[in-house]
């Protein structure tokens, strides 16, 4: 079995969801026997001519520091093609105008301020200008590689809009069957605002698609009602949690209060208000402990300025955006993990959390929250049951203990390796269905 | 004959350095210590050792005739002790000359009018006895924290001792009246305002190398015209301003210090003297009561108090700091004092500000941060951790009490 699939580059290059989970399953695959071809963007900039370059297996693994024991096996069964493009996963198409028309006057290729409080982002002007065009170029070139790679795979998988049209151009290409990924959909990113384009994309995906995967029943019902999908070609494939082979060392704690943490982007889907709002609850009652929220986003100001007026800044603390150990660290100094996304396609996050031992609270409107039984499910909109939660989780051990010790267990039986086995029989049936045509 | 009443501020706030959550707890140095030497003993070489020298030359070629008054917080001279000795000497070679009155204000050029009278007053005495230390003067004029007044404020003053206070010109409390003379507070009336003459000072401080000025280039004879002319009537003028206007603000090259050097000379040809604000204040009797029931300041177009207390994190940060008070008062340990002290420095709050619109541009010229939330997260981080460490010791003091009372 051969699948040429269209990924996203792994952390720590890329940070965020989409990149953790394509590596966790292409890793899972492997073990299963799958060969796997993966295809991700990545931006070479403008010294360099060439579209695509194969990139060694275990120059991968390197960068990601996690070249393990028995691991040799598995990168005999990946290989990895870049193509050269400054796509990165969660970027919208405004915000893609707004990074190349600052390109296009100022020449500005890398968006890096010293501020450790910002991401960053890499630009150059060999790209489309602007990001359907780019998606449309992506596409071109994938149609190549599958012409180049013709013979050497027996099914497409594609994640996320972007890489859609290129799935679609390597089936067109090669006539083998291609799967879909639904990571996250437009109406999770924006709320009931849907960008016309994207939606578009996406629904032409799914439907040239002979099998869409969703991450949770939560995205499956949103692929089957509002984009009018037939059920039967839906299913859901939730993502699981990779363990690292050690575990970092505990960094020092400073502060002898208890730590409440919120991790991600701080943006409307993830409920970051409702967050702020709770904590001011909590700490009415108690005085020794202290929130975190770590990220950035388009509301963060707004976060800011809410904890100012609540009266509650000395308590309440915010990272900036947080990448590779930092991320780890954060978990391992936290008491509380809380999740409470407004819209939460899957949230591989909580997971994390769990896997350095610390209780989580997601909200019941998440996608993880159907595969989770040791974690303390609320409402999104609910603060008083959010802030009881938390009172809960910091004042009585006992239940912190239960959490934290059963839900390191739970979350270590969520493997890649039964997530890929599954995906593979799918795979098989397709393949022969498709053969049957 | 008109008096003419330079005074020039001198500071230079502790910078903080970036201050993570990571750090809460572990790591107790707030300083910037690379760009706080850097920034001091640039302005050093640039505005404070040329600009010195060219007063104390000054003084003594007009044997006298030639006056200024100065305010120094401790916060700069802490950092002319670290980073530019010289610069210190040189001050108390002007003090020397008998020409240059010292005022006084709040140690850490804080906003502790705004906040309480025990504060305030307690930093104005520990700014005052520096100043007697360094310069061997007792001040008896006093200038608060960006010429932050009020009628209460000017009373809080009167009752510490002090004859003469300094204030803005704003239009918005003077209406017709003229900022050329001498003015009482409404409260204690034996207390003498000074007021600053916004237009003239600014001239010089913001205008004088703007070349999209009408009256640019500006010359001493022609400064000194307007001076003299009729339509500026009245007994004293009041020009005050940063002292980093000569050389920094206004740089070597726009011929500031050329201005500077003939402005003496022409100003006593045509007539007029010079004098310290205490002498000016005494030489002249007061013309009316000034009211002003809200705070003023010589910032911004508004001329209040808004661009350092004008949005919540301001007030949060504020309200958050002197919060500590009392902790700090019982702690009574110099450590936790210098910490207090230059926390409450008004530039911290002065980052944070986010009215950008129409005096922006002066905003973002002295501010290290990319934005008020970045400064914001950055003082609060620091804050805490003062905070964590502010209650060890606490705990500390407390545990020791306990453990000497049971041995008694």
């Amino acid at each position: 079995m051969r699948v040429l699939m269209f990924g996203w580059e792994f952390p720590p290059h890329i940070a965020g969801g989409l990149g953790t989970a394509c590596y966790g399953m292409t890793r899972g695959l492997a073990r299963n026997g799958v060969d796997v071809t993966f295809i991700v963007p990545h931006a070479y900039g403008d010294e360099d001519q060439r579209f695509i370059r194969v990139v060694n297996a275990s120059d991968v693994e390197a960068v990601y520091g996690a070249t393990e024991s028995g691991a040799d096996d598995i990168l005999d069964k990946i290989s990895f093609i870049h193509i050269d493009s400054n796509m990165v996963p969660y970027i919208s198409p405004e915000e893609y105008v707004s990074y190349h028309d600052e390109y296009v006057k100022s020449g500005k290729r890398v968006w890096e301020t010293t501020d450790c409080w910002k991401q960053r982002y890499t630009f150059s002007g060999k790209y489309g200008a602007n990001l359907m065009e780019e998606v449309a170029r992506y596409a071109v070139v994938a149609a190549q590689v599958a012409k180049d790679l013709e013979g050497q795979f027996d099914v497409i998988h594609a994640h996320d809009w972007l890489t859609y049209y290129a799935g679609i151009a390597a089936k067109r290409v090669s006539g083998k069957p291609l799967v879909v990924h639904m990571h996250a959909t437009e109406y999770d990113r924006s709320g009931e605002n849907v960008n016309t384009q994207v939606h578009a994309i996406e629904k032409t995906g799914m439907q040239a698609a002979d099998c869409v995967m969703a991450v949770s029943n939560l995205t499956r019902n949103i692929v089957i009602n509002r984009y009018g999908i037939p059920a039967e070609k839906v299913v859901t494939v939730h993502n699981a949690v990779r363990f690292a082979e050690k575990q970092s060392e505990a960094p020092e704690r400073g502060v002898d209060d208890k730590i409440i943490t919120f991790l991600g982007r701080i943006t409307y889907q993830k409920g970051p208000d409702y967050f702020v709002e709770a904590a001011a609850k909590v700490l009415k009652r108690v005085p020794n402990v202290r929130f975190v929220m770590a990220g950035s986003g388009d509301m963060m100001n707004h976060v800011i300025r809410r904890v100012a007026r609540l009266g509650i800044a000395d308590r309440f603390h915010f990272t900036g955006f947080l990448r590779g150990d930092d991320v780890h660290k954060m978990f391992q100094l936290s008491d509380v993990y809380v999740m409470p996304s407004v819209s939460e396609p899957f949230g591989i996050s909580p997971l994390e959390a769990m896997r350095s031992n610390v209780p989580v609270i997601i909200s019941k409107q998440s996608g993880v929250a159907e595969v989770l039984d040791y974690a303390v499910k609320v409402d999104y909109w609910d603060v008083d049951a959010l802030a009881d939660a938390m009172y809960a989780l910091i004042k009585y051990p006992a239940l912190a203990n239960m959490f934290s010790s059963k839900g390191l267990e739970e979350v270590t039986n969520l493997k890649w390796n039964n997530v890929a086995a599954k995906m593979k029989t799918i795979y098989e049936r397709i393949i022969e269905e498709s053969k049957n045509k | 004959m008109k008096t003419v009443c330079l005074y020039f501020q001198v500071h230079q706030p502790w910078r903080l350095k970036k201050y993570r959550f990571f750090n809460m707890g572990k790591d107790h140095n707030y300083l910037d210590d690379l760009s706080n030497r850097a920034i001091m003993q640039k302005v050093a070489r640039q505005c404070y050792l040329p600009m010195n020298a060219l007063l104390l030359n000054l003084i003594k070629e007009h044997k006298g005739a030639f006056r200024c008054s100065f305010s120094l917080t401790g916060i700069a001279v802490e950092q002319f002790k670290a980073y530019a000795p010289e610069v210190l000497d040189s001050f108390k070679e002007l003090a020397a000359t008998g020409c240059v009155e010292f005022l006084a204000e709040t140690y850490s050029h804080s906003l502790a009018s705004l906040a309480s009278k025990e504060d305030f007053k307690e930093q104005v005495k520990l700014h005052t006895a520096m100043i007697k230390k360094e310069f061997g003067q007792k001040p008896t004029a006093f200038r608060n924290t960006e010429l932050i007044y009020s009628d209460e404020i000017g009373a809080m003053v009167a009752e510490l001792g002090f004859k003469t206070m300094l204030a803005e010109g704003a239009r918005h409390i003077l209406g017709w009246k003229s900022p050329n003379y001498v003015y009482a507070n409404a409260i204690d009336q034996k207390m003498r305002l000074l007021l600053r003459n916004y237009k003239l000072s600014d001239d010089i401080a913001f205008r004088f190398s703007n070349q999209g000025w009408d009256q640019y280039p500006l010359t001493a004879d022609k400064y000194v015209s307007w001076l003299h002319a009729e339509d500026t009537p009245g007994e004293v003028i009041n020009l005050f301003m940063d002292y980093e206007t000569f050389g920094e603000h206004q740089g070597a090259e726009t011929g500031i210090f050329d201005f500077m050097k003939a402005l003496p000379a022409t100003v006593l040809a045509s007539g007029m003297e010079f004098a310290t604000v205490s002498e000016a204040a005494k030489k002249y009797q007061p013309v009316a009561v000034l009211h002003c029931p809200h705070a003023m300041s010589w910032a911004d177009e508004e001329r209040d108090v808004t661009a350092w207390l004008g949005n919540e994190l301001q007030n949060e940060a504020f309200s958050k700091i002197y919060g500590l008070k009392e902790k700090i008062a019982k702690l009574k340990s110099e450590d936790f004092n210098y910490v207090w002290n230059f926390m409450q420095t008004s530039d911290h709050f002065y980052y944070m500000a986010t009215k950008w619109l129409s005096d922006g541009d002066v905003h973002s010229y002295f501010n290290p941060y990319d934005s008020a939330y970045d400064a914001f997260i950055n003082y609060m981080n620091v804050m805490s951790d003062f905070e964590i460490e502010v209650d060890k010791a606490l705990e500390a003091k407390a545990a020791a009490k306990r453990k000497s009372t049971k041995k008694a």
